[in-house]
């Protein structure tokens, strides 16, 4: 009997992200952990370093929260939905918000050291900083002298967060994730992770999985904890499950403006319920039902099975059979 | 008819024609994808964007809402993860024209998109940094800025952070690794300034703008190119096509 994965969100978190950790958080405007993200806010946990590429309303909500110390990122507005008001906050020193760090790199920049952390590597060579501000402002970005060319190159660290946490469409019982549609850099992030946790929208038989294995994007191995959570990457969108909630990312770049009410939010909408199914009934059926699609889908491909042929006893005494 | 011409209008048509000739374009949602779709259907049908979230040969039934929009990838011709998008397909120097937004340029073309007054450390205004834009600066064959204000706040004389350095900037390291000749063409509701000589200069103004009041918005002593020549204003066509044909709902057209 293959050894189970999955556990309620509650424990997975409570298992493996502690106060003081790294975890990368990541999706790249789509497969968005962000009932994960919440569900740190509601055990409180602190002084995290927050590693995520493009940020959204989840870091808002994570400052907000007070968990996060250090923020490691890339592009920090709200997706293409306006401003994260709470997050410059923080780094601009207003409206009594808690100052934050920013270690900041260009998008290439943050792949490369997921690339790096991946594969356990020294360091990752990026083509792209030299005679920018970036380098004089982030230590980590340096250059060392290409041995083949013998000219100078940047190099970015390695990223290998405590924790790595992804969401996806399915996995199944012992934890091989499959995903589609926007991939961004979860797969680099999961084998990067000394832990990895995966949400999923629905956990399903082993058959569907091995029915197309392609489609795995992590396998089993790499994966510690499977939690199961539908609309877990709500407002932001799941291929063939729901759309984004466009109209949640503009309201909430408008309601940030105002000093304290991402903190009210969060008390509200994330401290005030138990959990993602009370989160999900607070933000209400009709709210959800607006973003459900319908069905597109792809035509199955062939992976071949091979075919039974009746042995033949003269193909084995004629001497062309192959040993 | 071109009294009604908005600026969004004006410039997302001035972007098509300058796109004419090109082919692969890394483009977010907005005036850009839109800028392309009407290149297609006018001066340029071989056209395709990419898009930063890796979809490539979208074929949307409506206007994205963003570039992550799931939309673009049902019917696409495929998908990217980010090493793909950002290792093969910029740094890989498959992108003819990269479009790049920010809050300041220079006359070299150097982008800042990080912040705004005070320290790096404690700025007055944070923006939202890079994002891909200095991997987009760094390979892209050309990069074509579109703004919508241009005043001496906006085309300065001296960045307040250096985001995405202009070739210029690019020291011994930079040489050996970019490519890219930067920006080619900045758009301004007051004209184009095109690349020459390593500096943008006036290279067109749009109707009822005097070349005077373009030096006098812009932060840096501005050189006028000798084959300076008025914009063609939108003609009826494309107004059409983007009214009517792309962007019926004024999605983008606000």
């Amino acid at each position: 009997m293959a050894q189970s994965r999955v556990m309620p969100l509650r424990e997975a978190i409570a298992a493996y992200v502690h106060p003081g950790m790294t975890v990368a958080l990541e999706g790249f405007g789509h497969l968005v952990p962000m009932a994960a993200a919440q569900e740190i806010i509601r055990q409180q946990i602190t002084k995290l370093t927050i590693c995520r590429m493009s940020c959204d309303m989840m870091i808002d909500q994570m400052i907000a929260a007070g968990c996060v110390r250090t923020l490691i990122s890339s592009f920090i507005a709200n997706s293409s939905g306006g401003s994260l008001h709470e997050l410059r906050r923080a780094l601009e020193g207003r409206g009594g918000v808690a100052a934050i760090t920013l270690e900041e790199y260009s998008h290439g920049g943050m792949v490369a050291r997921y690339v790096a952390g991946a594969a356990k590597l020294p360091f990752y060579p990026i083509r792209s900083y030299d005679g920018g501000d970036l380098a004089t402002v982030n230590d980590s970005i340096r250059q060392v002298t290409d041995p083949y060319s013998g000219t100078p190159v940047s190099v970015v660290p390695p990223l290998n967060p405590d924790v790595s946490i992804i969401h996806a469409q399915r996995a199944d019982g012992r934890g091989n994730v499959q995903a589609w549609g926007i991939l961004g850099v979860q797969q680099e992030t999961a084998f990067a992770g000394r832990r990895v946790l995966v949400t999923v929208e629905e956990i399903v038989g082993d058959d569907v999985i091995r029915g197309d294995p392609n489609r795995t994007i992590v396998p089993s191995q790499v994966v510690d904890a499977v939690a199961v959570c539908p609309f877990g990457a709500y407002p932001a969108s799941v291929q063939g499950y729901y759309e984004r909630d466009d109209a949640f990312f503009r309201e909430w770049s408008e309601m940030g403006r105002a000093e304290g009410a991402v903190g009210r939010w969060v008390d509200e909408y994330v401290r005030g319920t138990a959990d993602h199914a009370q989160y999900l009934a607070r933000i209400g059926a009709e709210r959800l039902d607006r973003v459900r699609v319908d069905e597109a889908l792809s035509r199955p491909v062939n992976y071949g099975r091979r075919r039974r042929r009746p042995a033949t006893a003269g193909a084995a005494q004629d001497g062309t059979a192959p040993r | 008819m071109s009294q009604d011409v908005t600026t969004t209008e004006l410039l997302t048509v001035l972007a098509a024609r300058e796109l004419a000739g090109r082919r692969i374009v890394f483009a977010g949602h907005g005036l850009p994808t839109l800028a392309v779709s009407l290149a297609q259907l006018t001066c340029t049908p071989d056209i395709e964007i990419v898009y930063e979230s890796g979809v490539t040969g979208a074929h949307p039934t409506d206007l994205p809402t963003s570039i992550s929009d799931s939309m673009l990838v049902t019917g696409a011709e495929g998908v990217l993860t980010m090493p793909q998008v950002f290792g093969y397909m910029i740094q890989g120097q498959r992108i003819d024209v990269g479009f790049l937004g920010a809050a300041q340029i220079d006359r070299h073309g150097s982008l800042n998109s990080t912040m705004i007054g005070g320290s790096y450390q404690r700025p007055q205004h944070r923006l939202p940094g890079s994002g891909g834009a200095i991997e987009v600066m760094a390979h892209a064959r050309e990069v074509f800025v579109v703004m919508r204000r241009h005043t001496p706040e906006t085309l300065v004389e001296e960045l307040d952070f250096v985001t995405s350095p202009a070739p210029d900037r690019r020291g011994p390291a930079g040489r050996g690794e970019a490519t890219g000749r930067g920006v080619t063409r900045l758009i301004t509701p007051l004209g184009i300034l095109s690349k020459l000589d390593g500096e943008l200069t006036l290279s067109s103004v749009n109707r009822g703008v005097e070349v005077d009041s373009v030096r006098a918005a812009t932060g840096w002593p501005l050189a006028v190119s000798a084959g300076m020549e008025d914009t063609e204003p939108p003609t009826a066509e494309e107004l059409h096509l983007l009214r009517e044909v792309l962007d019926p709902r004024r999605i983008y057209l606000r």
